[in-house]
């Protein structure tokens, strides 16, 4: 028995996966019908309360090198979309407002927060979240670095945490503990599991 | 076979779950046919709601529903009150009147296909009220202190007022008195995960997949509130992305979701936007407390008074232990204390990681600094010279207390020889360093708890309990007590949590997790071999369920509580007044450490937390109308990685025979409790400037 067996779904499966039909499949039909209502009266509103006037096309994403088109209002963030359109729920919400990094995805190998940034101005781009760090089976460095050092406790923040590790060695700003400090100081972990995280980001930077 | 993996510091059993991104939160569980919801929360602090114009939104892109007190169901809202619920007064009824008592209460909810389809159409639905001047200030004229209800009863767990000896007149006599009042702001637990319920309805059967610290009780309130048997509920949640108290309570959104999900037909997701994260979902109340003490010239102390006032809203009396510690912490013949709230039109307070406690302790330890410089005695010395040999308070022994071998092994880590006493005397260049302590304690509490075992053909074990993990490592450190107690390989061991079907299990908090669902483990896993012992296993699953609790023989006869010791050092830029920790250590006696690998970073964390509590962290309301202004993680200050200096967590040795079968006393609180007096103390030792406020700002430092 692998330690992860408990976790994988929360101990609860639900019964279409069990009947072999995805929940992933179900959730993109619902989102592609759902965004395509006619909009005529608009001029006094506010741009946040107009329908969507037309659609702009089908976006393509490159998610974790799958490939997506996807029919979305064009005011959806990339945080909406990995998570409620694609179901790909590791990468977190916690503030909404740029503020926090739990949701930091690589977006052409850049960190970016996905709640800041509408999925459609990235037509083409190569979205890369935590779900997509494995590489034959192999977890990346930092990941097994995060359970090492104890870079974690609750785990929200975690992924983001991640990912923005990845980015800050990428960048080359974890040559020194104060700057994987200071570059990290983008991603809040209110449980306090800084020391674990600039330790688990130093020892990946040395492996890289 | 034996195996010894309890004290091993074995890494988290759920950390590759982590890392990978599969373990998933409360709005992880998307669900077939879902729609979303999205609260609207009023934009007074006291009124009446007028109108809800819901035609023009309920023709918007996507709308499924429009739901306000005009169209939601009446909901039976039977009785229920749990531990964890204010013992006096009524939960907020939602959406079943037009009163607004408080800003951000939700006054509607619309629901949509898309999230954003939902926050569009809850942005445009136009409310109108009428509107009252809400009394948010504690220090309103308005604002009257009351005694609280459940504190009046001379067995109160919490009691109003309590004395021994005649503290005012030793007071009044004592050759030398600190006498101050000391402020703490109202702090919001802010976890990294908001809250978030999915809800689905079966006929009349209900599943809500929920962040909560106590899935229990979050069945047995929903049953009540929608007038159902609780077995029709099952709530999962097993994970909880930090919570620090707030998801104790089962708050307003829970409800809500289920009512949209039935009204609707279709599975409902409801998650709280960070902004209403500052409305209902509990906080640190705001607390000023009076800190009086009186001693000999010698350091005896003769005299402590505490009098304290929490912030509670109209409807609810939230309590906490602000004044527990001072009864016991010091030798002293004289101590009087008072408890009071005050009653304001906002939400209701909450637990917040180390409740009471940390406040409580804030003042006491402060002002057991002010006496030290007074008397001209070393800090460590004075708490030495009024150590007690039994809670003074409770009138009987201590099962064990560590308190001066904490203040030695944390000294003498830190270095604490190498500092100057006097205010002003350390300088780092420019800088101006300070060294401050303080002592911490928290209540070893252990609560009824149940556990069920099994021992599978394969060798394997399977161990169940209603418990929660928020980030300390239950899932661990249980997979540690049920392996050795089986004498079984942690790989082998299978420990499940967080559904309401499992085994009952007291709610997530109060650092009573490990003494209490961990002695049900202890307890069903012994069960489960003498199960086995009685029978041949015949290749069928052999299970047993055990529950634990306290003896209250020995509860009668010990005080019991962990004890801990916090050093720091800090440097305040005497130009422009910032204050930086530069490190801090911590010794904590807290009985047995199941695993030293998360020990340490539970109470780093919580050092981490007194560092927000000290310097960063406070809600602050308009008091036009009650508005969080700064309910927006950028302004709402929390520490950042950059914040971080070294921390050390270390951990005396510490048997304790009485507290339960484990030997544990628990993490959780004592991590952040003493940290912000330790802070405030370094700050005087580098400035002379003693701030009393908290959080310590640049302006208090600055300001001659």
């Amino acid at each position: 028995m692998k330690n992860d067996e408990p976790f994988t779904d929360g101990a609860v499966e639900t019964e279409e996966r069990r009947g072999g039909l995805s929940r992933r499949s179900i959730l993109l039909t619902i989102g592609g019908v759902a965004t395509l209502a006619a909009a005529p009266e608009a001029a006094a509103q506010p741009i946040s309360e107009r329908p969507l006037a037309a659609s702009t096309g089908p976006v393509r994403l490159v998610v974790n090198g799958r490939q997506h088109e996807l029919d979305l209002d064009p005011r959806r963030s990339l945080l909406d979309v990995l998570r409620e359109t694609l179901d790909l729920t590791g990468t977190k919400k916690g503030c909404n407002q740029g503020a926090c990094g739990a949701c930091t995805v690589l977006l052409n190998g850049r960190r970016i927060v996905s709640c800041l940034t509408l999925a459609a101005m990235h037509e083409g781009a190569e979205i890369k979240t935590i779900e997509g760090l494995e590489t034959n089976g192999e977890l990346h460095p930092l990941q097994t670095a995060f359970v090492e050092h104890d870079g974690l406790q609750c785990g929200f923040c975690t992924p983001g945490q991640i990912i923005s590790g990845i980015g800050c060695i990428a960048e080359g700003h974890a040559g020194t503990l104060d700057e994987i400090s200071f570059w990290m100081s983008g991603n809040i972990c209110r449980c306090g599991a800084y020391p674990g995280i600039v330790a688990a980001v130093a020892d990946a930077a040395k492996r890289a | 076979m034996t195996v010894n993996v309890i004290g091993k510091p074995l890494p988290r059993v759920d950390g590759r779950a982590k890392i990978t991104g599969v373990a998933r939160y409360a709005a992880d569980f998307n669900q077939p046919r879902q729609v979303h919801a999205v609260i609207v929360s009023a934009t007074v602090g006291l009124g009446r709601v007028t109108g809800i114009d819901t035609a023009q939104v309920e023709k918007m892109p996507g709308v499924v529903a429009v739901i306000t007190h005009r169209n939601a169901p009446r909901l039976p809202y039977a009785p229920h009150k749990s531990y964890i619920d204010p013992a006096t007064g009524e939960r907020l009824h939602v959406l079943q009147d037009d009163q607004v008592r408080f800003y951000g209460q939700p006054v509607a909810m619309v629901v949509a296909d898309t999230p954003d389809q939902a926050e569009r159409a809850a942005v445009a639905l136009r409310i109108s009220y009428t509107a009252e001047r809400p009394i948010v200030d504690p220090a309103d004229p308005k604002a009257r202190p009351v005694v609280p209800e459940a504190g009046k009863q001379p067995d109160a767990r919490l009691p109003a007022d309590t004395a021994r000896g005649a503290a005012d007149s030793a007071l009044a006599d004592a050759p030398m008195r600190v006498d101050e009042i000391y402020e703490i702001a109202r702090e919001n637990h802010n976890p990294m995960e908001p809250h978030a319920t999915v809800a689905a309805w079966n006929g009349d059967r209900l599943t809500l997949w929920s962040k909560s610290q106590f899935v229990i009780n979050e069945q047995a309130e929903i049953a009540a509130i929608f007038g159902l048997p609780p077995e029709n509920i099952q709530v999962i949640c097993p994970f909880i992305g930090g919570a620090f108290g707030t998801s104790l309570r089962t708050w307003p959104h829970v409800t809500l979701a289920a009512m949209a999900a039935r009204q609707v037909g279709r599975p409902v997701k409801l998650v709280l936007t960070r902004k209403q994260m500052f409305f209902t979902t509990g906080h640190r109340p705001r607390t000023l407390q009076r800190m009086a003490l009186g001693a000999t010239a010698d350091g005896k102390l003769t005299s402590i008074v505490h009098e304290g006032t929490g912030e509670t809203s109209r409807h609810e009396e939230f309590m906490e232990a602000l004044t527990s510690v001072t009864t016991f912490l010091y030798s002293c013949p004289n101590v009087r204390t008072r408890y009071r709230l005050q009653p304001l039109d906002t939400g209701t307070p909450n637990h917040m990681r180390g409740p009471g406690e940390a406040s409580g302790v804030f003042a006491l330890e402060c002002a057991i600094d002010e006496l030290s410089y007074k008397l001209g005695i070393d800090p460590i010395d004075l708490r030495r010279r009024n150590e007690p040999t039994i809670d003074e308070g409770e009138n009987k022994p201590f099962s064990s207390r560590s308190l001066m071998k904490c203040h030695d092994l944390a000294a003498e880590r830190f270095g604490w020889s190498r500092r100057t006493p006097e205010p002003r005397s350390m300088r780092d260049g420019r800088q101006l360093v300070g060294m401050g302590m303080a002592s911490a304690s928290y209540p070893a509490f252990h609560a009824p708890a149940n556990a069920r075992a099994r021992l599978l053909a394969d060798g394997t074990a399977e161990v169940e309990v209603a418990a929660s993990d928020m980030g300390p490592g239950t899932y661990t450190s249980m997979t540690q007590v049920a392996a050795e107690t089986l004498g079984l390989p942690v790989e082998r061991v299978r420990f499940s949590l967080g559904r309401s079907d499992y085994p009952p299990a007291p709610s997530h908090g109060g650092s009573w997790t490990m003494a209490s669902v961990g002695s049900a483990i202890r307890a069903a896993c012994i069960a489960v071999q003498e199960e086995a012992a009685k029978r041949p296993r015949e290749g069928r699953p052999i299970e047993a369920t055990a529950s634990s609790q306290r003896d209250p023989d020995v509860a009668a006869r010990f005080s019991m509580h962990s004890f801990g010791a916090v050093f720091v050092e800090v440097a305040v830029d005497p130009d422009v007044g910032t204050i930086r920790v530069r490190r801090a250590v911590g010794a904590y006696g807290i009985g047995r450490v199941v695993n030293p690998r998360l020990a340490r970073s539970q109470c780093t964390g919580g050092m981490i937390g007194g560092m927000g509590m000290a310097l960063m962290e406070r809600t602050v309301l308009d008091t036009r109308d009650g508005r969080p202004v700064n309910a927006h993680m950028a302004d709402y200050l929390m520490p950042v990685n950059l914040d971080i200096p070294p921390l050390e967590a270390h951990f005396v040795e510490e048997m304790d025979p009485h507290v339960n079968a484990l030997g544990v006393k628990g993490i959780g609180e004592i991590a952040l409790v003493g940290m912000a007096p330790a802070i405030a103390n370094a700050v005087f030792h580098a400035t002379g400037k003693r701030v009393r406020t908290l959080p310590i700002r640049i302006e208090d430092v600055l300001t001659a």
